[in-house]
């Protein structure tokens, strides 16, 4: 079988290529284009720019400010509902996640125009509060993500865990504290990675509710609409490196945890 | 916690979730420009929506692209989980750690990479398509990846070499044995293939041609521009959507659970 002119292993050739060509090898590109000048020279010029003008620097903040509140509130709002759904009153209704899941077939800039149409009703103009809206707007676009990965590490829980410590005294809070909550670690934390860095760079939602200040990637855009590579590159090298970060930190809290249920 | 306050908070999260579209989808049958003034009904944004060419034009675009981005990713991200399945490790890990980048990265990232490769550094020109396709495909197929390689774990190896045993060759095997064990996977994949195109903005806005547009660039644009007529047929349109997505849904539910009956 080996011998013969087929062999299954090379059925990964054309994905491997496909994915160096043009996953991987974008990335260089990008990282040598943020970090050379208009005629290819090295340079960090606009690495420093970046990092010691107020504006940009303003701009990451802002950004991270309301990646931080959006992924809060998702899991405030996200955490109950995966628990009823998975351990509460709702836990034999199997279907019943996929009521909350599906939202997320549905265009995200036509739900985005129906809530908007919503908060001009509440708020007579969506100018009187850009930020707020924005905040509204992301919880509402990002919030089945966080459901879904919550469910399914609360789901995979083991009751009798919940019961013992019922069984020992704990009391609800404690119990959820010292036994719900380090459980669900992996849940929280892909949903956490599933909220956090869209919620960066998702500059649409703020466009939409005419919320005027930038993001990260408010940044990226305005570059790519005046042709500035050099510097469009910059910015998301700068996201890549946040991202390759949060993956490294996010795969090790995972896998601790995944090594310490066994 | 009390049984009423699960009740309540079920509820208040799906009014946050469901209200919006719900309202939008009843005003999308009235002839109002705006919500909470209604004056008579009318299916004049359905009637705009079919018969505005820029709005056909649009959803025709969109639902070509996903189509074809959809069967691409799905062939692309099959083939490459049955070879990335039988090789060994370290291809494998190779394999493994690309596909997982799309994934994590930001799309605006994806895309604007794909954008600098593609049409800055080698000039290819945005209105063949290529770097749209090719930028899309990149985000997609590693979905179907994903949900192919759990069925390869799951299937019977001896099977296949049953297969040979009994005479096949081995692309006989892999295509009479292997993919018929495989094809839930390859159908959800499809389907998240499908509904990641059809949602992409940032993508498309980096390496799409100037002149198309698809469902998610046209409602941006939509929502900056005056022209009530077009921001109500939007309406009509997500109201068509949401019906789509929630008779797909309850289909693939009965599906899945006549499955599990026969299990």
């Amino acid at each position: 079988m080996k011998k013969g002119f087929f062999d299954r292993r090379q059925l990964a050739l054309p994905y491997v290529l496909f994915l160096l060509v043009f996953v991987i090898l974008p990335l260089f590109v990008v990282v040598y284009y943020g970090f050379t000048d208009a005629e290819g020279h090295l340079s960090f010029a606009n690495f420093l720019a970046f990092f010691t003008n107020m504006r940009t620097v303003g701009t990451l903040v802002y950004s991270l400010v309301i990646a931080i509140l959006t992924t809060i509130i998702c899991l405030l709002l996200a955490y109950p509902v995966a628990y009823i759904l998975a351990k509460g009153e709702y836990a034999r209704k199997h279907s019943f996640l996929m009521v909350f899941v599906l939202p997320m077939w549905i265009n995200f800039t036509l739900r985005i125009t129906a809530l908007k149409e919503i908060l001009t009703l509440l708020e007579g103009n969506l100018a009187f509060h850009p930020f707020l809206n924005t905040i509204i707007c992301m919880v509402y676009d990002f919030l089945p993500f966080m459901i879904m990965p919550l469910f399914n590490s609360l789901a995979k829980l083991d009751n009798s865990m919940l019961e013992a410590g019922a069984d020992l005294y704990a009391s609800p809070v404690q119990n959820f504290l010292h036994v719900l909550l380090p459980l669900s670690v992996p849940g929280i934390v892909s949903g956490v990675t599933m909220v956090f860095l869209p919620a960066m760079t998702n500059y649409v939602v703020l466009d939409m509710v005419y919320n005027s200040t930038y993001i990260m990637g408010s940044l990226i855009g305005s570059y790519f609409s005046s042709y500035d590579w050099n510097n469009g590159s910059l910015i998301s090298a700068i996201l890549l490196m946040m991202i390759g970060l949060v993956t490294m930190v996010t795969n090790r809290l995972i896998g601790d945890k995944e090594v310490a249920s066994r | 916690m009390k049984k009423y306050i699960q009740h309540a908070v079920i509820l208040l999260v799906l009014a946050f979730m469901y209200l919006p579209i719900l309202i939008l989808a009843f005003y999308s049958f009235t002839d109002s420009t705006m919500i909470g003034s209604i004056r008579g009904f009318s299916f004049d944004n359905y009637v705009t929506l079919f018969t505005e060419e820029a709005l056909r034009s649009m959803m025709i675009g969109t639902v070509l692209l996903a189509l074809g981005v959809g069967i691409l990713s799905t062939l692309l991200g099959t083939i490459g989980a049955i070879g990335a399945f039988y090789s060994k490790k370290s291809t494998r890990f190779l394999v493994e750690f690309a596909n997982e980048v799309p994934i994590v990265n930001a799309d605006v990232v994806t895309g604007f990479s794909v954008c600098i490769l593609l049409i800055v550094l080698l000039h290819i020109d945005k209105s063949t398509y290529i770097p749209l396709v090719i930028a899309q495909t990149a985000l997609c197929s590693p979905f179907v990846y994903l949900s192919v390689i759990p069925r390869l774990k799951q299937m019977d190896s001896s099977l296949y070499e049953a297969g040979l045993d009994l005479g096949c060759s081995p692309s006989q095997a892999l295509i009479k044995i292997v993919i018929p064990q495989i094809i839930p996977g390859i159908i959800s994949g499809f389907m998240t293939a499908i509904t990641l195109s059809l949602d992409d903005y940032f993508i498309a806005t980096y390496t799409k041609p100037a002149t198309f547009d698809t469902i998610s660039t046209y409602v941006v644009n939509a929502t900056r521009g005056s022209q009530t007529s077009i921001k109500t047929a939007l309406w009509a349109l997500s109201a068509i959507i949401f019906a789509i997505v929630v008779v797909s849904v309850v289909i693939m539910n009965v599906n899945a659970k006549e499955e599990e009956e026969r299990r």
